[in-house]
């Protein structure tokens, strides 16, 4: 298997299409993330954000074109999808916690399940986790029990102890009280200036302004434009991009 | 609930709450009891009135059945105990079939669960009566089956058909989050279900799952028709000896008492469990 160089981009998006029957939601999509690189992709709804992330752990196959993960190909039909997963990490905007297991077994599962890893020190590792997103006390809660918040830092937890080589965030905090909001960001923060790779869909422009390396624009299924957020904020080119702007900010 | 009153726009009256009871139509309460039971006394006490003081009291004549009735009655509670088994047993597999994958399994299998869940249970008994033979032979021995064991396995396969549809459900209610969350997580779609879906699909099955005990409960007696002695029949065979008319009544009251002391602490136990797993 290849492994990804520093010149090689980790997560590589070619030319990829996807409709849902008669509604292209992807119309070509072309996108590079390197390694320790942090993406923020913004754009109006339903533009096709949460399915391009959707795309990239082959929760959603796709129609045409090619995504690479560590240069391997996701568009292939012989994929092991599994493999992938391992690979990549995801969060949700509506948490989904598994909500018969307390907060402590929702981090340790997958690893114990999935990667048949040792339970005690899987265990060790949930608990560092949940140190981590600073919820110590909460192990033996269940999700019900957890505010959206603690929930969605739950949910980063369980998926960090997989040791994802790049994070998906999907809106995560589109669902939550905005008091809770903050707490959210500050833990995708930490990850992000531990070196994780991440390719986040927010709303937040605020947060995506301090956190991304790169700036994605999507309007209709296409990138239309991207850059460094200094320059995206401060001298967006194409025309929707600067009626979006001028809409929310 | 009071805006729904006090208004006639569609717009609030889509908000009224749905009544709770949400897995059967009628549902036992303690008056149904009271209601059995005053008529009983009623009754026994207007034929007692009636006849003369030679003859038994009403009271002292059931009394005198009683311990016959009982046993009846454990042969109705044997056969639902039975039937229940076998059907959850072969309803949780069809039910899981229905949700395969593949497209052969789906179809028959709903096929099955659609076939004994619409027809009328006293046809699939006398089915299973008339098809099944009364011995079997394995090897070199020979199994009898009695007609209470044909009558089980009758009633069994409607219990199947819908336990199969309570999984189905059960399955399709959970939110599509939670296979996203696993697949995301590289679980397989067999790990999914098992340590994932099902899982929580048990809470919601449970108060429908009793519901059904009840119903099918209540209708053991139909193994009456097809020559059981259950406690239908020897209510039959116990008016049949007594030759009284003015016991009928009383007897068959006696007998609906009976159901309903089982039955209703069921009822009970399902609404409160179903109360219980509506907060969470």
């Amino acid at each position: 298997m290849a492994t990804s160089t520093p010149d090689r981009p980790l997560v590589e998006m070619r030319d990829v299409h996807k409709s849902f029957g008669a509604l292209e939601v992807l119309k070509g999509i072309w996108l590079n993330v390197v390694k320790r690189e942090v993406i923020c992709i913004i754009g109006p709804s339903g533009s096709g954000k949460s399915t391009l992330l959707r795309c990239v752990n082959a929760l959603v196959p796709i129609d045409s074109g090619s995504i690479r993960v560590e240069g391997q190909e996701v568009n292939d039909p012989n994929l092991d999808k599994l493999a992938l997963r391992r690979k990549v990490g995801m969060v949700f905007q509506q948490y989904n916690l598994f909500p018969h297991r307390t907060a402590l077994e929702n981090i340790m599962m997958a690893p114990i399940h999935v990667l048949k890893r040792d339970r005690a020190e899987v265990e060790e590792q949930a608990r560092a986790l949940i140190r981590k997103v600073r919820l110590e006390g909460k192990e033996q809660s269940y999700p019900g029990e957890l505010s959206g918040g603690q929930q969605q830092r739950i949910a980063i937890a369980r998926s960090l102890a997989m040791n994802p080589d790049v994070m998906l965030f999907d809106e995560v905090t589109a669902a939550l009280d905005p008091e809770t909001v903050k707490d959210v960001l500050v833990t995708i923060r930490q990850l992000t200036e531990e070196g994780m790779t991440c390719m986040i869909v927010t709303h937040e422009m605020g947060f995506a302004r301090e956190v991304a390396d790169q700036i994605y624009f999507t309007d209709r299924g296409i990138l239309v434009e991207h850059g460094p957020p200094k320059e995206f904020f401060a001298h967006p080119r194409d025309p929707r991009t600067r009626q979006f702007l001028e809409q929310i900010l | 609930m009071t805006c729904a009153r006090t208004t006639d726009l569609p717009v609030l009256l889509g908000a009224r709450k749905p009544k709770p009871s949400s897995s059967g139509g009628l549902r036992l309460s303690a008056w149904h009891g009271f209601a059995l039971a005053a008529a009983l006394l009623l009754f026994s006490a207007a034929a007692d009135a009636a006849a003369g003081p030679d003859v038994a009291s009403i009271p002292a004549t059931i009394w005198k059945w009683t311990p016959l009735l009982a046993q009846g009655f454990a042969l109705n509670i044997a056969i639902s105990f039975l039937a229940m088994a076998i059907g959850t047993v072969a309803g949780v597999p069809l039910g899981l079939a229905q949700i395969s994958l593949l497209p052969p399994i789906r179809t028959s299998s709903w096929f099955v669960t659609q076939f004994f869940r619409n027809s009328p249970w006293l046809v699939l008994l006398f089915y299973c009566m008339l098809l099944l033979p009364f011995q079997v032979q394995i090897g070199g021995t020979t199994i009898p089956l009695p007609g209470w064991f044909k009558s089980t396995i009758g009633l069994s396969l409607p219990v199947m058909a819908n336990v199969s549809e309570l999984v189905r459900g059960a399955v399709r209610s959970i939110p599509y989050g939670q296979w996203e969350a696993a697949e995301s997580l590289a679980y397989t779609r067999r790990q999914t279900l098992w340590l994932i879906i099902l899982p929580q699909c048990v809470k919601r099955i449970t108060p429908p799952w009793m519901n059904l005990y009840a119903i099918l409960t209540t209708s053991t007696p139909l193994c009456a028709v097809v020559g059981v002695a259950e406690a239908m029949t020897l209510t039959g065979n116990i008016l049949n000896a007594e030759g009284r008319t003015d016991l009928l009544i009383p007897m068959y009251l006696y007998l609906l008492l009976w159901f309903f002391a089982y039955c209703y602490p069921i009822a009970r136990a399902t609404i409160a469990l179903e109360k219980r797993f509506q907060v969470r």
